[in-house]
């Protein structure tokens, strides 16, 4: 790659880049480079390195070692400003617009043009007009109120932002998950347009249409891994997934043999999402899907805590929907895929955090006792092996896998007989991550269950192998639509990330 | 690591140790004598009730800034009540209700509007102000005397109460308070709804009415506190405790509760309480002028929330 990329000198170029985070390994030895312009797609799975490579670029993390130049000058930016001075901005998915300023305050925010210590407010407005001139999209005026705008506007502000700086360097992060159909195809014109201009540009995306529709050259990575790449034109989607996939089996997955009995949880046409499916006991049903594809939505409409906007549900012949009081009370629980922002309430102890959805019991009447309290967390602090010095000992000084072994243990605690679990190992180690597939697995195998029924799971998660290695069944979502449930045996990773890009309709 | 554990327990205390000594240094050893113990007991017992009722509110992340207003209504209710015929303890009670009923509006203001408890309660300061000042056509509402007043006057020898009845009535409520909080469903939940909203609500706990009632418990006990006030000044006054509100946070905080919610405890709220009286009433003996006294309580208020952040950043490193 040093003698550039197409013949080109490349514009800035990333070799041999390595991240790690505590024990996990999250770049391994990563080359990029792009020339200018030029669009280079990077795709990859959740957790396959993309955001933490383009976090280094963009001066967000630093990199444990590599090296990396910018138009032929060594590069190394300390800070996410110090990077866009130098010339690489990051447009984010969650746009970091101050919504209460104006389009052009925006565009100058941090690099407004002064006298005296008085903002020149004429070159202001000119500096936004000239950029959004250059991005042909004068409509949009300088004194207009951002958080007026549309996301799609809002974008092309944040786009502007960071070519009124003087960026040549472009990464833009699923730009179309907040766009509607429309607003994707003017993206597009204007990612070719600023290509032209000569900008380089990568552009992250999970969705293989988008991929070859925009960009001319696409480098995929797996596991911190390089694993391929080439001319987008000439590739055919399923083999950009293979490359996205690989081929390796794992034997981390326990299936006992499972005997699927009643059903439990039935979904018609419910949603958003448009979910039906009907849940036995002693089945783990998988739901696939990318980033931002609605999974989690439909989980916490099902749990009462987003407005239902269609469809049924029936839970044990009980019709729904409920609140998440109900929910508990009828025997349903939710492990959050947020475990630090909702999940677990960091400052209180193991028990608290534990027993918070059933304290009745612990003592008579409306009281609770605390050594009742420890008693009860004690019981599974033990055989989930969760580490921590006692049962009041504030869940946040916890590691990542023993959060969520706490957060787990309140659903077991509660003995419900439907979990509804949103990406449960993620984030944590993999001893931790073994321990819960284990666990999981137990839960709906009736042998181990102590004599007592086998409980039913749904289980959400980006990352295909632990869905394949686990569920029973699994069901696919793309662009908040729920496909049909089928048995795993009839899937691969192959068919089902081809289903969650959008490149085939589920069969 | 055990002194350090030691040390987050009894920090406020130790704070209140170290006050009292150096008052004691100033003063002279009288400021330790019995009496004068009861005077700063009685001097805090108003500001007490009503951080009770705080320290529920503040654990719960919220805050309320109508305390000193309602204290005022609950006077001029007491007095006008009194004034009609009605006996000291219906009086009194009315007041606790008076309180009781703001409360309420502030909590379903809260929840219902989803506006920040800041704001809905710096308008519920001035609205029930107003509505005092308004019952009471703007003055001083003279009242019959009752034995309402004699609430917190100091017990003469050989009476058997040992102390006023106000501060038997202060304890009491101490006790109950620690006692909801610590041992309850409801005020486990409390906490739970302080430290991580959004958790609670996943939990299935019933978050509105939790700060509903939260918000109303703590105004009627500001009413309790306005029947201490009563007692004090045998008027109902529409214009007194203005600003107490903020002596009122001040004690939670400084006793170890969280503007961020999930950490506050009675006992810390008591002896938070009582460094802020111990500094008023060896100020006052000393000589010390307002202005001084003003300085020395502010300070402590910002040492105690710096020590407290402090604290905490390094047990989480």
């Amino acid at each position: 790659m040093a003698d550039g990329v197409n013949g080109r000198a490349p514009r800035f170029e990333m070799r041999g880049v390595h991240k790690s985070f505590g024990a996990t390994v999250a770049l391994d030895g990563v080359d990029l480079a792009v020339a200018p312009g030029e669009v280079c797609a990077l795709v990859g799975q959740n957790g396959a390195g993309k955001s933490t490579l383009m976090g280094i670029l963009s001066g967000a993390l630093r990199p444990d070692a590599g090296v990396m130049t910018l138009d032929g000058a060594p590069y190394g930016p300390r800070s996410p400003l110090e990077a866009r001075r130098s010339g690489v901005a990051m447009i984010y998915q969650e746009l970091p617009l101050a919504p209460h300023l104006s389009v052009m305050d925006n565009v100058a925010l941090g690099m407004e043009p002064c006298r005296l210590g008085l903002v020149r407010r004429d070159l202001v407005r000119k500096m936004a007009e000239d950029v959004l001139a250059q991005l042909h999209h004068p409509e949009i005026a300088p004194e207009a109120i951002v958080g007026t705008l549309s996301p799609s506007e809002q974008q092309l502000v944040e786009i502007a932002r960071a070519l009124a700086v003087g960026c040549r360097v472009l990464v833009l992060d699923e730009p179309t998950s907040s766009l509607g159909r429309g607003d994707v195809g003017r993206l597009f014109e204007l990612v070719a347009r600023l290509r032209e201009q000569g900008h380089a540009i990568v552009y992250i995306s999970h969705f293989i249409e988008e991929v070859k529709e925009v960009s001319g050259r696409f480098v995929v990575l797996r596991d911190g891994h390089n694993v391929g790449g080439g001319a987008t034109a000439t590739a055919r989607p399923d083999e950009i997934v293979a490359m996205m996939v690989g081929r390796k089996v794992d034997n981390l997955y326990p299936r006992t043999a499972r005997r699927p009995g009643r059903p439990i949880l039935e979904l018609e046409g419910f949603g958003p999402g448009g979910a039906s499916f009907t849940l036995h006991r002693g089945e783990i049903l998988g739901i696939a899907g990318l980033l931002g594809a609605g999974r989690t939505r439909l989980l916490r409409t099902l749990f009462g805590l987003e407005p239902v906007r269609e469809g049924r549900v029936r839970l044990g012949g009980l019709a729904g929907p409920w609140p998440p009081s109900r929910c508990w009370a009828q025997g349903m629980g939710l492990l959050s895929e947020d475990r630090t922002g909702e999940g677990l309430a960091l400052g209180l102890g193991v028990g608290e955090n534990l027993t918070l959805s059933r304290l009745t019991g612990l003592g008579p009447g409306p009281l609770v006792l605390p050594s009742r309290q420890d008693a009860a967390a004690k019981a599974w602090i033990a055989p989930l092996d969760i580490r921590c010095t006692s049962p009041r000992q504030p869940v946040g000084e916890l590691s990542g896998g023993n959060q969520q072994k706490v957060a787990l243990a309140r659903l077991l605690y509660h003995d419900v007989d439907v979990l509804l679990l949103d990406e449960p190992t993620r984030g944590i180690d993999v001893a931790s991550k073994a321990q819960i597939y284990e666990l999981i697995d137990a839960l709906v195998s009736e042998g181990k269950a102590g004599g007592r029924p086998a409980k039913a799971v749904v289980m959400v998660s980006g990352y295909l192998p632990e869905l394949l290695g686990l569920c029973d069944r699994i069901a696919v979502m793309c662009r908040g639509r729920l496909g049909p449930a089928r048995p795993v045996e009839e899937l691969d990773e192959h068919r089902l990330m081809l289903e969650a890009t959008g490149a085939v309709e589920a069969a | 690591m055990r002194a350090r554990a030691l040390l987050d327990k009894t920090g406020p205390l130790l704070g209140l140790v170290f006050v009292a000594i150096t008052f004691g240094l100033l003063v002279g050893p009288q400021f330790f004598r019995p009496a004068n113990l009861e005077l700063i007991a009685r001097q805090t017992s108003i500001v007490c009730v009503a951080a009770l009722g705080m320290t529920i509110v503040i654990v719960a992340a919220g805050i309320d800034l109508s305390v000193g207003s309602i204290i005022a209504l609950s006077t001029v209710v007491i007095a006008l009540l009194l004034r009609a015929g009605v006996g000291p303890a219906l009086a009194a009670l009315g007041g606790v209700t008076a309180g009781a009923v703001c409360g309420s509006a502030t909590g379903l203001l809260v929840t219902r509007l989803r506006v920040v408890p800041f704001i809905v309660t710096l308008g519920m300061m001035l609205l029930v102000r107003g509505a005092a000042k308004g019952l009471a056509h703007e003055r001083r509402i003279e009242a019959p005397v009752t034995w309402l007043n004699d609430l917190l006057r100091t017990v003469e020898a050989g009476h058997g109460t040992l102390v006023p009845m106000g501060i038997w009535i202060v304890a009491a409520v101490a006790l109950v308070v620690a006692g909801v909080l610590r041992y309850t469903r409801f005020g486990r939940h409390l906490f739970a709804i302080g430290s991580n909203e959004r958790t609670a609500r996943l939990c299935g706990v019933p978050v509105e009415r939790c700060k509903i009632a939260a918000y109303t418990v703590a105004a009627a006990l500001a009413g309790l506190a306005g029947v201490m006030q009563f007692a004090k000044l045998a008027v109902g006054d529409p214009t007194v405790a203005v600003g107490l509100e903020l002596d009122v946070i001040a004690a939670v905080i400084i006793g170890g509760g969280s503007l961020a919610g999930g950490k506050g405890t009675v006992a810390g709220t008591l002896v938070g309480a009582a460094i802020m009286a111990v500094i008023q009433v060896g100020c006052s003996q000393k000589g010390l002028p307002n202005w001084v006294q003003q300085i020395v309580t502010g300070s402590v208020i910002v040492v105690a929330v710096a020590l407290d952040r402090w604290r905490e950043r390094s047990s989480v490193a």
